[in-house]
């Protein structure tokens, strides 16, 4: 059994390729100036069509995560960290939290993205813990 | 605005369940045909005298047609006949739709029948899979959640804004464990403790096991007409005297609180259209898929302050004899869970207790009943109130 693989859509293009290229991709309403997350073709918070793809900085904070200790597949194998991340731009979205000790990460704990190969196409955002996931 | 206009309007006249738990080689339309079967006998009519059927797709037996496959099953022919996906909020946003129904005069005698075999019917990984794809295909499910990752995100949220502890989710199992002891319906009846809770195996952090509902086969089903009507049925009407829906989100990564639900709207827009509050009510049957669900429910419903939800099940308020009786039948944590179908069980609990008639575990002198569902991942609310009088 393999990895559960995104199916991309025309509109949400620019952000995986974004990811391939190593970035984070948001949408970013001109109108009122709102990001967002997931990509619409309308603002989540006045409506507008008027949307455009701008890079994210890639830091974040931990707003709740959990340990999975029995994965969905054998394609994922637990313990994993399954996390929600408040994105400094403001969306919140769904990650991986990599390469931590699960007893390391707390909620409000600060993360970086990365990116992680999930196919020979897709690459998905994942956050890492920057300075043990305390700001400096 | 207020609602008023289904209040005492509608009666549910007939319930019943099947045999729960592990039903191997019994399809889930089978079950849900013995279902109806069983509430119509109870209520005392013919299946002539239903004019309106409403089912849930099963996911161990997804049929595109549902309810008019079931139709055809029974060989009835309704003149009101759907089949309903709301999650665990099924049942209970259904059963308003189908007073209003009554009320406008589109059926007469509307039978509710729901049944799965997520047990016997799908596979382990099925049944995670199958329930995991509530998840956005592209922005949740490749990072690999599954439900109890959804629920234990919620959880662990709560316990850094309010110090709720895992002691107090499980006390919330040990409870709806002491009820499901008095039923002998119940799947799991072997009493707990809150160590029993923190020593089974550690699911998704900060969820142990046996914060986790069950897995089951199962049906259940019940029979509403119209209070003038009710009057004729051989048991006590019980009648629908609340009902409020609320909706926030359907992906928990786009909810705008993680610890504050939408049964805030749902219950005030049935205490409202009820004419009642939190205080008033004998029991709860509040939907336990996990133990923060139940949590977030009390708060959110009213029955304690926002973020005393864990002090308030750790008071013992939740068990037998306690200050607010919930899930009286064991809930979908010790009774059975059979997915979508799940909370039908809980509505004919409540009709077994508003009717006096729930045996050892019958709440004396029950008068209000408030039953209470949500489907997705805390997204889709429904509230109703039960009562013996109109």
């Amino acid at each position: 059994m393999s990895r559960i693989l995104p199916p991309t859509t025309a509109l949400t293009q620019p952000y995986w390729e974004g990811c391939k290229a190593g970035e984070l991709k948001l949408q970013r309403c001109t109108a009122c100036g709102e990001h967002q997350f997931y990509p619409r073709t309308l603002c989540s918070h006045c409506g507008a069509a008027t949307l455009e793809w701008i890079s994210a900085c890639g830091a974040g904070t931990v707003a709740s995560f959990t340990v999975v200790r029995r994965g969905i597949s054998d394609a994922y194998p637990a313990p994993y960290i399954v996390a929600l991340v408040d994105l400094a731009e403001g969306p919140r979205m769904m990650s991986n939290i990599v390469d931590a000790e699960p007893e390391r990460v707390f909620v409000g704990a600060t993360v970086a993205v990365d990116f992680s190969a999930w196919s020979e196409d897709v690459s998905l955002p994942v956050f890492r813990l920057t300075d043990n996931g305390v700001i400096s | 605005m207020a609602n008023k206009g289904l209040k005492g309007e509608v009666a549910i006249v007939g319930a019943a369940d099947t045999a729960v738990g592990k039903l191997p080689g019994r399809t889930p339309a089978e079950l849900c045909v013995e279902a109806a079967m069983a509430a119509m006998a109870d209520a005392g009519i013919d299946k002539s005298q239903v004019d309106g059927l409403v089912t849930c797709n099963a996911m161990a037996q997804p049929m595109l047609y549902h309810a008019e496959a079931i139709a055809e099953y029974l060989q009835i022919f309704p003149r009101y006949c759907i089949s309903v996906g709301a999650g665990g909020g099924t049942t209970f946003s259904i059963v308003h739709h189908a007073a209003s129904a009554i009320v406008t005069g589109m059926a007469d005698v509307i039978l509710i029948s729901m049944a799965d075999s997520m047990r016997s019917g799908l596979t382990r990984e099925q049944a995670m899979l199958v329930q995991s794809s509530t998840g956005h295909p592209q922005f949740e499910q490749p990072y690999g959640p599954t439900v109890p990752a959804y629920y234990a995100l919620i959880a662990q949220a709560h316990m850094a804004q309010y110090g709720t502890t895992e002691s107090q989710f499980a006390e919330i199992a040990v409870a709806a464990r002491a009820w499901a002891a008095r039923n002998p319906a119940a799947q799991m009846r072997e009493p707990i403790t809150v160590e029993d809770v923190l020593a089974s195996r550690m699911i998704a952090d900060p969820l142990h096991l046996l914060d986790c509902s069950l897995v089951s086969d199962g049906g259940s089903a019940i029979i509403m007409t119209s209070a003038e009507r009710a009057r004729d049925f051989p048991h006590d009407p019980v009648y629908l005297l609340g009902a409020g829906e609320g909706h926030s989100h359907e992906h928990i990564s786009q909810a705008h609180d993680l610890t504050t639900s939408a049964a805030r709207e749902s219950g005030a827009r049935a205490y409202a259209m009820a004419g009642v509050g939190p205080g008033d009510l004998d029991l709860a049957q509040l939907y336990d898929c996990f133990t923060p669900t139940v949590l977030v429910e009390l708060e959110d419903l009213g029955f304690c302050d926002k973020g005393e939800g864990g002090a308030f099940a750790e008071s013992g308020a939740l068990r037998p004899g306690g200050s607010l009786p919930v899930n009286t039948h064991g809930g979908l944590l010790s009774h059975c869970h059979p997915g979508n179908p799940g909370s039908m069980f809980a509505l004919t609990e409540s009709v077994w207790q508003l009717r006096h008639t729930a045996g050892e575990r019958q709440v004396a002198d029950a008068e209000l009943a408030l039953v209470h569902a949500q489907g997705g991942i805390m997204s889709s609310h429904t509230t109703l109130i039960l009562g013996r009088d109109r």
